[in-house]
């Protein structure tokens, strides 16, 4: 097959197919083949649907489905349900279980045509920022193999950058879709909380968790992004409204007159150099193309780390409750004679790794008698405080404007055993989460270490078009979607 | 184990999470940590504690607390009938199944 077909954006892919230049089967066929010569060195996937991917292909090409994105193959998180497909969230725990439904995404992307081509590798239950918390191997970043594509959704942003598929899914509680994105030169958005619906999304931090779209262009991101978004009745929390203009925004591109706020808490000490340089560079390419660009202080943003490694980790020792060994997954330990209580605890120190503890023994410790309005709820009341600096700075801007993360890929064990330092790579991503915000990274350059540097755009809730319009811009003006054609070592 | 909690804050400072408050921790969160890993875990969620405990220093005393992105109350789907998993769909997953009903090991003591 073409390898060249592994090289296209999914508007380029869909249209040969729509025009029948090139079948569906052939380009999912072509994807195929590059991760099977690819992927024993990216460790991207965690596992393949050859089958699945050549049926839904199939169905394109007779016609069955169409869209914009119809044909398009599409590496999915791990961490999203699939119905008759393992899905581990990267942990033992989870392993050989076959999930007896979809995710309302995956029903979505099966409506529009999107071939999936397999699950993707993360940090287990999305819990890290380099996948080397993942219980089946570290990825690696296409960029340098000895680097990290970043985390949780560290699989997906390497399949795209790799070229393994044009589109990927991630999920983003504190930056997963986000830093994995600037860090392999890659576009990702998280959606407004409720924008996409969370049903058969293996839960983390519930009040914090959204899916959303990771690709080459920002185009490509806005069409996915409209094929996932809408409300779901079978998800509590999402929003009945209509999904915002994502697909005009990304098409348009134009940002005269709109007014952009820099984040004047994220810079200085800890930033890289490089980061900073292009960063700057960029905010001055958009008051070239028209933008009002002004600084803007928001000064809680400096306490969203500590109030998140409270919630996320209250949230995540509640919700892993569920690993109980009773019902699906793994069981350990019943020997006929150990009580369901032994076994459960045989079994979640066999099933879970480190990172997954530290957080559940923090959550639990959080929220224990004692100390719950001291940790949870003080965290709680700084996650309002930071709320109402969004709210404030939306009076005056359109949109903020940040590094997506301090430092460019980190390599593969520097960070690992160092909890502290590996959460500072959420740094900027946070606030977001916690306010609920939709934000996006975009690529803005190489560092002078020759690796991608992520631009970060935060809008208000429901605002999503507005990073489109920005993201669009800065990569007509910088020509971001040129830069994985420097990925050229595998 | 006795269901009391570790010391509380002391004011301002670090809170004294010793290797006895982690092992009480992973009881509470029914996981069987070994001796090495309750060495490690200690002193690390020690120092995580000691970072994040910077929320105390945000005065708040007036500032509700936000437990959600979006202030959603009571919603309500239609009570319909609607199709759902076979239960040989519900139990596919399962470690050990007796009939159609989920078998897991015994729940109650000898004594009971």
């Amino acid at each position: 097959m073409t390898p060249e077909l592994t090289r296209l954006t999914a508007v380029e892919t869909a249209a040969k197919i729509a025009a029948r230049e090139v079948t569906a089967v052939e380009v999912a066929q072509a994807h195929l083949d590059r991760i099977a010569e690819v992927n024993g060195t990216l460790n991207a996937f965690l596992h393949i649907d050859t089958d699945g991917a050549l049926t839904q292909a199939k169905r394109v090409d007779a016609g069955e489905v169409e869209g914009p994105l119809a044909g398009v193959p599409l590496a999915l998180k791990d961490v999203i349900v699939t119905r008759n497909v393992p899905t581990t969230a990267g942990s033992k725990i989870l392993e050989g279980w076959i999930p007896p439904y979809d995710a309302t995404i995956v029903e979505r992307m099966r409506d529009a045509g999107i071939v999936v081509l397999g699950k993707t590798n993360m940090d287990e239950f999305a819990m890290g920022s380099s996948t080397e918390h993942s219980a089946y191997g570290a990825a690696h970043n296409p960029w340098d193999l000895e680097r990290t594509p970043g985390g949780s959704g560290g699989g997906s942003s390497a399949a795209v950058a790799g070229f393994l598929a044009p589109l990927g899914i991630g999920t983003d509680t504190g930056g997963s879709i986000r830093q994995p994105a600037a860090v392999t030169g890659t576009v990702g958005t998280k959606p407004t909380y409720g924008g996409v619906s969370r049903y058969g999304l293996i839960a983390f931090s519930s009040s914090l968790d959204q899916a959303g779209p990771c690709a080459r262009t920002v185009l490509d991101a806005a069409l996915l992004h409209a094929v996932i978004a809408g409300h779901d009745p079978r998800d509590s929390t999402s929003i009945d409204a209509d999904v915002p203009p994502v697909v005009d925004a990304a098409r348009d591109g134009d940002v005269s007159g709109m007014r952009v706020g820099v984040v004047k808490e994220f810079a200085g000490e800890g930033y890289q150099d490089g980061v900073t340089v292009r960063f700057e560079e960029a905010v001055a390419t958009l008051a070239g193309l028209g933008a009002d660009v002004v600084e803007v202080s928001c000064p809680h943003f400096d306490y969203a780390l500590a109030a998140y490694y409270l919630i996320a980790p209250s949230e995540a020792s509640s919700n892993l409750a569920r690993y109980d060994a009773m019902r699906y997954g793994l069981r350990v330990g019943d020997d006929g004679d150990a009580s369901a209580e032994e076994v459960m605890a045989a079994t979640r120190a066999a099933g879970f790794g480190a990172e997954v503890k530290r957080r559940i023994m923090l959550g639990t410790y959080a929220l224990s008698a004692g100390y719950y309005d001291a940790y949870y709820g003080q965290a709680q009341k700084v996650r309002t405080l930071i709320t109402r600096d969004f709210e404030n700075a939306f009076t005056t801007v359109d949109v903020l404007v940040s590094p997506t993360t301090p430092t460019t890929a980190f390599k593969l064990g520097e960070r690992v055993d160092d909890p502290l330092a590996m959460y500072l790579a959420d740094l900027c991503t946070i606030p977001s989460n916690l306010y609920g915000g939709p934000a996006m990274s975009v690529p803005c350059g190489l560092s002078d270490d020759g690796l991608p540097v992520g631009f970060q755009v935060m809008a208000p809730v429901l605002a999503d078009d507005r990073l489109y319009r920005v993201g669009a811009a800065l990569e007509r003006a910088t020509g971001s979607d040129r830069l994985l054609e420097q990925v050229t070592n595998l | 184990m006795p269901d009391t909690n570790p010391a509380p804050v002391a004011d301002g400072g670090p809170p004294a999470l010793t290797r006895d408050d982690v092992a009480r921790l992973a009881h509470l969160a029914r996981i069987d940590l070994s001796d090495a890993e309750l060495d490690h875990l200690a002193p690390q969620l020690a120092v995580i504690l000691e970072s994040v405990a910077e929320v105390s220093q945000v005065a708040a005393d007036d500032i509700p607390p936000s437990s959600h992105a979006l202030a959603m109350q009571n919603v309500f789907r239609a009570d319909e009938v609607r199709s759902c998993l076979t239960p040989q769909e519900a139990l596919a997953g399962a470690p050990q199944v007796d009939q159609q009903r989920f078998s897991v090991p015994r729940i109650l003591g000898e004594e009971q």
